[in-house]
């Protein structure tokens, strides 16, 4: 193997670069978060504190209970963030993809709820059982959505399912989300990314008030550290998704850089302000919502996205 | 482990355990957890779940039959862990002391590394109490 790959998924696009600015948005959020509600907020270095601090916890494995599923479920979640961000950072920063990837990239991320589920299903604790069981409904109801806003950006690509094809094109034709069918497919997509990082909104699998954290409940020490990584590893795949899939992916010459922070903060922005004013609902009201008016939109934006528009 | 110490003292995570108080301390409890004392700015974070907490902040004097609860309690939290007592009651009792269904030994139940005496505690104190937990383990 080249290893040149092995720095891409390690260091640069992949896993440190994600978890590092992953960490410091998080920071972001709940600075923000703070000052949503006049409060002051943690300092910056807060989230890496946490992290560290609880590599260094005892790890208390439940007696009753799958075992090593327990234990595995929360690095093999962190090992499929980490290959989604080396592949989608390899299309941002380096342009570089391959057929189908865009593809690869939406079963990973399901793959990353299927582990919340078995790990949460795995300890045998009721509280856990439950948020697994909602984690399984809230993806039967923003996946399909998701894959609908997905396929926007190929049908207007002419049916490349390339994401550096999809970046030329954006290139040449300008952004996706120029269009009507791109705008209504963004906003969907906005609304479907707040579910998958299980933000308020949509925090029903982990809603801390009411089945404490739901599958993460049983886990400490290290374990925990790495589902709050992945947790904010979240805030940097998803968004650099959107960036790439309506607006154009990032340009760094001149005062492109600057445009590039401009895209990132604004999606970030718009997750926090969501998040800030809206109470947690109900599993059945986030299914009515998402399949009663999110999917249809976006199905809609795809048959404008077929017709040009 | 001095710079572990020092992460861990940036980032306290504290689990409520209500040990037959008089709802007294509770309620300031809550207080301190509000926006106007804000304690976050600490990395002070209330968990749900007591495998995420490292500090126990217990309340109340412990009567015989939350006893094996609270002790189990304290078994299943991850170590390294702190018990912090809020109000005169884990202390020194109060005005329940001769109660007929206090235990007899507290030590044999949880071991309490801080306490915060008040009835109740004003949230300063609270904080000021965990600042000198923060002190301790920074050394």
């Amino acid at each position: 193997m080249n290893p040149e790959y092995l720095f891409f998924l390690l260091i640069f696009p992949g896993l440190l670069f994600t978890a590092v600015l992953g960490l410091s948005v998080g920071w972001i959020d709940r600075k923000v978060s703070a000052r949503f509600q006049f409060r002051v907020g943690p300092p910056f270095w807060q989230n890496f504190n946490d992290f560290f601090k609880l590599l260094g916890k005892e790890t208390i494995i439940v007696k009753e209970g799958i075992h090593s599923l327990f234990l595995a479920a929360p690095f093999i979640a962190f090992a499929t963030l980490a290959f989604i961000a080396t592949l989608i950072g390899m299309a941002l920063f380096f342009s570089r993809g391959f057929g189908g990837d865009l593809l690869v990239i939406m079963y990973l991320l399901m793959v990353y709820s299927v582990m919340i589920v078995m790990g949460g299903a795995a300890t045998g604790n009721v509280y856990s059982s439950i948020g697994a069981g909602r984690e399984i409904k809230l993806l039967l109801a923003d996946e399909l959505a998701f894959i609908l806003v997905c396929l926007v950006p190929i049908i207007k690509s002419g049916y490349q399912v390339n994401l550096e094809q999809l970046l030329l094109v954006q290139a040449e034709q300008g952004v996706f989300i120029g269009s009507v069918s791109g705008f209504i497919a963004f906003v969907i997509g906005l609304l479907c990314i707040q579910a998958k990082m299980t933000l308020p909104p949509f925090h029903i699998p982990e809603a801390e008030t009411e089945i404490v954290e739901g599958p993460f409940m049983e886990y400490s020490g290290p374990p925990l550290a790495f589902w709050k990584l992945n947790h904010f590893m979240m805030y940097v795949i998803l968004p650099f998704l959107l960036i790439l899939l309506f607006m154009g992916g990032f340009n760094f010459q001149g005062i492109g850089i600057l445009w590039a922070i401009l895209k990132y903060i604004l999606i970030i922005v718009l997750i926090i302000i969501i998040k800030n004013t809206n109470p947690r609902v109900r599993i059945d009201t986030a299914l009515n919502f998402f399949w009663k008016y999110a999917t249809p939109l976006a199905f809609i934006a795809l048959i404008l996205a077929v017709l040009g528009v | 482990m001095g710079w572990y110490n020092k992460r861990l003292a940036k980032s306290i995570w504290v689990f409520h355990v209500s040990a037959s108080p008089c709802n007294n301390c509770d309620i300031e409890i809550l207080d301190l957890l509000t926006p106007k004392y804000d304690v976050e700015r600490f990395g002070i974070k209330l968990v749900g779940s007591v495998r995420h907490a490292d500090v126990l902040l217990l309340s109340g004097i412990i009567n015989q039959k939350v006893a094996p609860k609270v002790k189990h309690l304290y078994e299943q939290a991850p170590r390294p862990i702190f018990v912090v007592g809020v109000g005169t009651c884990p202390s020194g009792g109060c005005c329940f002391n001769d109660s007929y269904n206090k235990v007899p030994v507290r030590e044999e139940i949880i071991p309490i590394n801080l306490y915060i005496p008040g009835c109740p505690p004003k949230p300063e104190a609270m904080i000021e109490g965990i600042v000198k937990l923060v002190e301790v383990l920074n050394g």
